[in-house]
């Protein structure tokens, strides 16, 4: 029988999952935005397993909005990217320090 | 071992997700790490179908893997990024990353399963929805009703998402020749004929005056 405990267990996995690539992949800032991409759909997995366990559809009206702000983000996040690589050639992390931060 | 049909599907789409998530963090091509992010889109498909979400599932292919994905994988393409120092580092903070995870994962997983929180006790398993049941016409009457106001800031929202990234990107680069079709539509005639006034330069009998 497939409880609650399985779904929200697979989205903690992926969730950690995504956090660990973040770690791994430091320099290439598509592997990042990918990274930020499943930790979106973990937290989606969570929302729509919350959503059938306690027979309520706002948590999937929630899923439906983030879909929206995640393409949105993807979409300016690779706008800025080829931006970034058509200046500077790279899409290093480690030399996108013009703003000394 | 007897097994129901949901529980064997829900873990080989499992298995399937977390193997597809570990090669999109760790494959050297940003590519195949496209095409993995992909495949677990996909496969959360599957499972969010499992939990009689088919609406999400579907506009999770459609608009996920049909339209973001794709627009990675354009600019992965288009780019032509140099991998190697990308990779730097990578096997340096394999330890760290990996212990991170697993803190992380522990954490999550020990909330989880300590002392039944969200275990059937709490959230007992839910009767399948009956014959006829639609589960997009349901969420349609959620958002046009309840969420209508957060439904159409999430349109200007993707609107504000298409002009940023037009932007963003749009170049104009010097020297090139192009219509302007303000100007022409905005143009007079005065700034286009001008009609001369003219002395005749000949006579009636046809010689010079």
């Amino acid at each position: 029988m497939l409880t609650l405990t399985h779904f929200l267990t697979l989205g903690g996995i992926l969730f950690s999952l995504s956090m660990a690539g973040i770690f791994l992949n430091r320099k290439n800032v598509i592997i990042l935005l990918m990274c930020i991409e499943l930790m979106l759909l973990a937290v989606n997995m969570n929302f729509v397993a919350f959503s059938r366990f306690m027979d309520h559809l706002d948590g999937q009206v929630f899923v439906f909005f983030i879909l929206t702000v995640a393409a949105a983000e993807a979409a300016i996040g690779l706008a800025i990217l080829v931006v970034l690589f058509r200046n500077r050639e790279t899409i290093n992390v480690a030399e996108l320090d013009d703003l000394r931060g | 071992m007897d097994m129901p049909l949901q529980e064997i599907i829900f873990y080989a789409f499992s298995a399937v997700m977390v193997l597809a998530a570990i090669m999109v963090i760790t494959v050297r091509n940003p590519v195949y790490a496209a095409l993995f992010l992909v495949l677990t889109f996909f496969t959360a498909a599957a499972i969010w179908m499992l939990l009689e979400a088919e609406f999400l599932a579907i506009v999770l292919v459609l608009v996920y893997v049909g339209a973001v994905m794709v627009l990675f994988l354009f600019v992965v393409m288009m780019l032509d990024i140099n991998l190697v120092p990308l990779k730097e580092g990578f096997i340096r903070f394999l330890p760290l990353g990996v212990l991170v995870a697993l803190v992380m994962a522990a954490e999550l997983l020990t909330v989880l399963w300590g002392r039944d929180r969200f275990g059937t006790g709490q959230f007992p398993v839910p009767e399948a929805h009956p014959q006829g049941y639609s589960n997009t016409a349901a969420l349609g009457e959620k958002l046009y009703t309840d969420y209508l106001l957060p439904f159409e800031v999430a349109g200007v929202l993707l609107l504000v998402a298409i002009v940023a990234a037009t932007a963003l990107t749009l170049r104009r680069r010097a020297g090139i020749k192009t219509q302007n079709p303000a100007r022409q539509v905005r143009v007079r005639r005065d700034e286009r004929v001008r009609l001369v006034k003219m002395k005749p330069r000949s006579n009636a009998d046809g010689r010079e005056a």
